[in-house]
């Protein structure tokens, strides 16, 4: 019997996640929230069906019944996540609230398969922000004034993660978290947020090009200091986003080139320079050759994404904790092995849809800085998302970054959240900016009604 | 008003945006098409890898699959002992040791090929239940071989107590007929026997598969590669080459004599082949150009890894445009520092039997449930063209003389024909030499393709060249 229920529900659990990442595109068919509102339901639908149907998965493997809380608990906190931002915020964007919540529950699940308490905390740490974050939208919607602390998110930003250079704690060699008060962060996730209102702010404002070189200097040493902390990850994300915003801002292909190539540059200097990087390579170009050390998180981290299959070896049904840091840097090969390979790429999927609506957010956007702050964001998720799957399957050299939403990790998971919630409060402006337009043009019209008489 | 509303969109919409969204796109894409199709294409590779622990979890669910012949007979198989310990079977003991290989202590031969469809299982989810109620292991998936007993057993026996090996293949689909290499081991016992099979530090090297890893100077089967290289240079005027034999061969000091000192008198290209004149050949080779030598050493895949699953030893040429006359003369007639394997010289073989071109060996050609199911088909692959199908044709026909006229005689006059090439590899003075022969039958539209050595024997005309004629006895079915 719970071979039936186990072996039968993986391929029901991987059908319900594909319905879910086809409706997350078919969405793009309508432009208005309002269209979309039977697709939405669909989803949530959907969405529940999947959690509800791994954790009937994870009673037939453990027979806990303590797991039957918890996930009572979850279904409580995400159908009331999307309830009170229906309600609260009716002019938000659904989309990408379900994808959100989508890739938080398939975190939670896979965390709770992998270390229940790690599960646990997690789950307070997404409740928590969410109670955090509500606030968001409405703040970026109401304070205009944010947009002229430029310069001071640029110092703030520098002083955080200077300080974990000088200050904070090494893991794993690299120095990236910094402890206050018995709570550890990992100030370089924050910052990441206050970046993107920097680099919007002055690029926005930018009238020639020493400006833009200004700001190129402040985002140089934004990267710099994270090179030297060894997180190679984040400094990418930085330098990826900086790009992409000086692109947008300027529409000029000729600064993305010479930005590639100073990047181009910059790598082949700090890979001559640097031993871990060349370590990092070496591993990525043969992870076997050397599987007993450097290649050894790779190596097992590929076993586990080709040992499930198509539709995985089931939860519990694989060894996913042989990978080192499997529930930070390496949740997506594990969601590989045991829900399997077309559910991973579903999942990476569902990410690309959450991005293009992101994207699309900040295209239609009239507010310019605001745009270059949505993509920042949009671009910022999409690339950290590549950098985790693509490292962990030898696609890229391995950076050790989360997947955001799935991940393991309380500044992840809060400063993802804050990103979301920014977007929102962006669809809400661009939302009144389209009222706007109608208004004027119902004024127009009513001017020239008036006119013929 | 509509042209209005244009403009002011044109001015708002940034087209930067939609390139940075299709180029992630893009991106994700290519990332994701790489993971599955790495995955799915490593699978095997990646779960045999030592350090993956996956492999536990289905050795604990499954038992291990059967090994089976190619009409259906169970060469391995697993049972479990009264304490619940599951132990490997070989029926047949010794004789397939080497090709079969064992479980244990590592894995070897199509165990350690087949490994991955061994531990995995298909059978149906209603059997499993049933199995899991009785419980029970998961049987494992079924290997059918390539290998065929009757031959098997024919060249196990032929071999007797010498030392040696013997490949038997299918030059059209690369199959592995049978495969036999001496001295042997007993796979049933190998867990008990593993430590003193290690400290055996005799000649004897048991364990060592000689189809495959065993080096051997390749004596005057080397002609072949000699004679192609000819070929390469005289495509056209080959058959206008004449030698007259005195018994030996020189240049400046250095020297070749003929096998026993024989004299062979007045030869062309083709009764130079048949009758194995060192002389003539050491004369070939210092003609060969040094561009011709070594594209044919390069093509032959001398030096080189070869197109095999299980485990070998690459074999070895020194060739150089600046090597001395007494080398050059040596390497020629297949002497000196050359070494090749058996399994390689039978490779070569199976090219000029097949018009040139070279099937990539293989050893199962089916994986089935315990039920039955069709799990997975293994269809014959093509490696590479070795040589034209000219260079083929002529190959074919001098060593089809060798046969009718020259030294594999005993193998002239069967119900069919043969073709093929000796060789008596001396590798010191003292003792006698290894006698090959590697060819194939029927001459005219090759099936099957046979490569023997046989350790201090003899001349290959007298000591392989009958073990050959019992394996084409037996797969013709000549009594």
């Amino acid at each position: 019997m719970e071979l039936y229920v186990t072996e039968i529900s993986k391929y029901v659990i991987a059908f319900l996640m594909f319905l879910y990442t086809l409706e997350a595109f078919v969405a793009f068919r309508w432009k208005t929230e309002k269209k979309r509102t039977g697709l939405y339901i669909r989803q949530i639908i959907l969405m529940f069906a999947v959690q509800i149907a791994c954790f009937i998965q994870i009673m037939a493997r453990t027979g806990k019944p303590v797991y039957l809380f918890f996930f009572a608990f979850q279904i409580i906190a995400f159908s009331s996540v999307l309830l009170l931002f229906y309600v609260v915020y009716p002019d938000g964007n659904r989309l990408i609230i379900n994808n959100s919540c989508m890739l938080m529950m398939i975190g939670l699940i896979m965390l709770t398969r992998l270390s229940y308490d790690r599960a646990v905390k997690q789950f307070f740490i997404i409740v928590a922000s969410f109670v955090v974050g509500f606030i968001v939208p409405e703040i970026i919607f109401r304070f205009e004034f944010l947009k002229k602390f430029t310069w001071l998110y640029a110092v703030m930003g520098v002083v955080a993660i200077g300080i974990v250079l000088f200050l904070g704690a090494v893991t794993n060699g690299s120095k990236i978290t910094y402890t206050i008060g018995g709570i550890t962060l990992q100030p370089s996730e924050f910052v990441k947020i206050l970046f993107l209102f920097f680099m919007a702010g002055a690029l926005d404002s930018a009238e020639n090009i020493w400006q833009i070189f200004l700001a190129s200097v402040v985002a140089a040493i934004h990267v710099i200091i994270l090179v030297l902390s060894k997180d190679l990850g984040s400094a990418l994300i930085f330098f990826v986003v900086y790009l992409a915003l000086i692109y947008i801002s300027t529409e000029n292909v000729g600064y993305l080139a010479i930005g590639l190539s100073f990047g181009a540059l910059a790598s082949v200097i700090a890979y001559k320079l640097f031993s871990h990087i060349q370590v990092r390579v070496q591993a990525w170009l043969d992870p076997f050759s050397d599987i007993e050390s450097t290649g050894y998180q790779l190596s097992q981290s590929l076993f586990g994404i080709s040992s499930g299959g198509w539709f995985g070896l089931g939860l519990y049904g694989g060894t996913p904790k042989s990978i080192p840091f499997v529930e930070q840097d390496f949740i997506f090969s594990a969601i590989a092995e045991e829900m399997g390979v077309i559910f991973a790429v579903l999942i990476a999927l569902v990410c690309v849809s959450t991005f293009i609506e992101i994207m699309r957010l900040g295209y239609f956007l009239r507010d310019t800085y605001y745009r270059l702050v949505v993509c920042g964001i949009g671009v910022a998720y999409i690339f950290q998302t590549f950098l985790t799957i693509g490292g962990g399957s030898k696609f890229i050299p391995l950076t050790g970054v989360t997947l955001p939403f799935v991940s393991y990790g309380g500044s992840s998971v809060l400063v993802t959240i804050m990103m979301i919630m920014i977007t929102q409060g962006i669809f809400m402006i661009r939302t009144d900016e389209r009222y706007e337009a109608i208004e004027r043009m119902k004024r127009r019209r009513e001017n020239e009604r008036r006119k013929e008489y | 008003m509509r042209e209005e509303k244009n403009t002011n969109r044109r001015k708002i919409r940034s087209y930067p945006i939609i390139v940075l969204s299709v180029f992630y796109a893009v991106l994700f894409g290519a990332m994701l098409g790489y993971i599955c199709y790495y995955s799915y294409s490593n699978r095997q590779t990646l779960m045999n890898n030592s350090f993956n622990t996956r492999q536990a979890i289905l050795l604990a669910q499954n038992s291990r699959g059967k090994i089976l012949s190619r009409d259906g007979e169970v060469l391995a198989y697993s049972q479990e002992t009264e304490d619940g310990k599951e132990i490997r079977v070989y029926p047949y003991e010794k004789e397939f040791a080497h090709v079969v290989g064992y479980a244990t202590n590592g894995k070897a031969g199509i165990e350690a090929l087949a490994n991955y469809y061994l531990i995995n299982t298909n059978v149906e989810l209603s059997e499993k239940v049933r199995l899991d109620a009785a419980g029970d292991k998961y049987p494992g998936d079924n290997v059918v071989s390539t290998l065929d007993v009757t031959l098997q057993e024919v060249a196990y026996n032929a071999l007797s107590a010498r030392k040696g090996a013997i490949v038997v293949s299918n030059p059209k689909t690369g199959e592995i007929l049978a495969m036999v290499s001496k001295p042997d081991f007993d796979p049933n016992s190998i867990a008990q026997e593993w430590d003193s099979l290690l400290a055996d530090k005799s000649t004897d090297a048991k364990l060592l598969n000689r189809a495959t890893q065993g080096l051997y100077p390749p004596g005057s089967t080397f002609k072949i590669v000699t004679s192609l290289a000819y070929l390469k240079d005289h495509p056209t005027d080959y058959a206008g080459y004449r030698y007259t034999c005195s018994g030996s061969f020189s240049v400046g000091e250095d020297s070749i004599s003929c096998y026993h000192g024989q004299v062979h008198g007045s030869l062309d290209l083709f009764t130079s082949f048949a009758e194995s004149c060192n002389s003539s050949f050491a004369n070939i080779g210092m003609g060969i150009s040094e561009k011709a030598f070594s594209i044919t050493l390069n093509d032959l895949m001398f030096g080189q890894d070869l197109p095999l699953d299980v485990l070998y030893s690459k074999s070895s040429v020194d060739y150089s445009a600046d090597m001395s006359n007494a080398d050059r003369m040596q390497l020629s007639i297949g002497q000196g520092t050359t070494s090749v394997t058996p399994m390689h010289m039978n490779m070569i073989t199976c090219a000029v039997a097949n018009d040139g071109i070279l099937m990539k060996p293989c050893f199962f050609t089916q994986v089935k449930s315990e039920e039955g199911k069709v799990v997975e088909n293994v269809s014959f692959e093509k490696y590479k063209r070795l040589m034209s199908s000219e260079e083929s044709a002529v190959l074919k026909k001098m060593m089809e003389q060798v046969v009718q006229t020259g030294t594999a005689s005993k193998l002239k006059g069967l119900s069919y024909s043969a073709a093929g090439k000796t060789g008596s590899a001396e590798f010191n003075s003292q003792s006698d030499s290894h006698a090959w022969f590697t060819g194939y039958a029927p001459a005219e539209d090759p099936e099957i393709c046979v490569t023997i050595i046989v350790e201090n024997a003899g001349s290959g005309g007298s000591y392989a060249v009958p073990i050959a004629k019992r394996i084409f006895d037996a797969y013709f079915g000549v009594e």
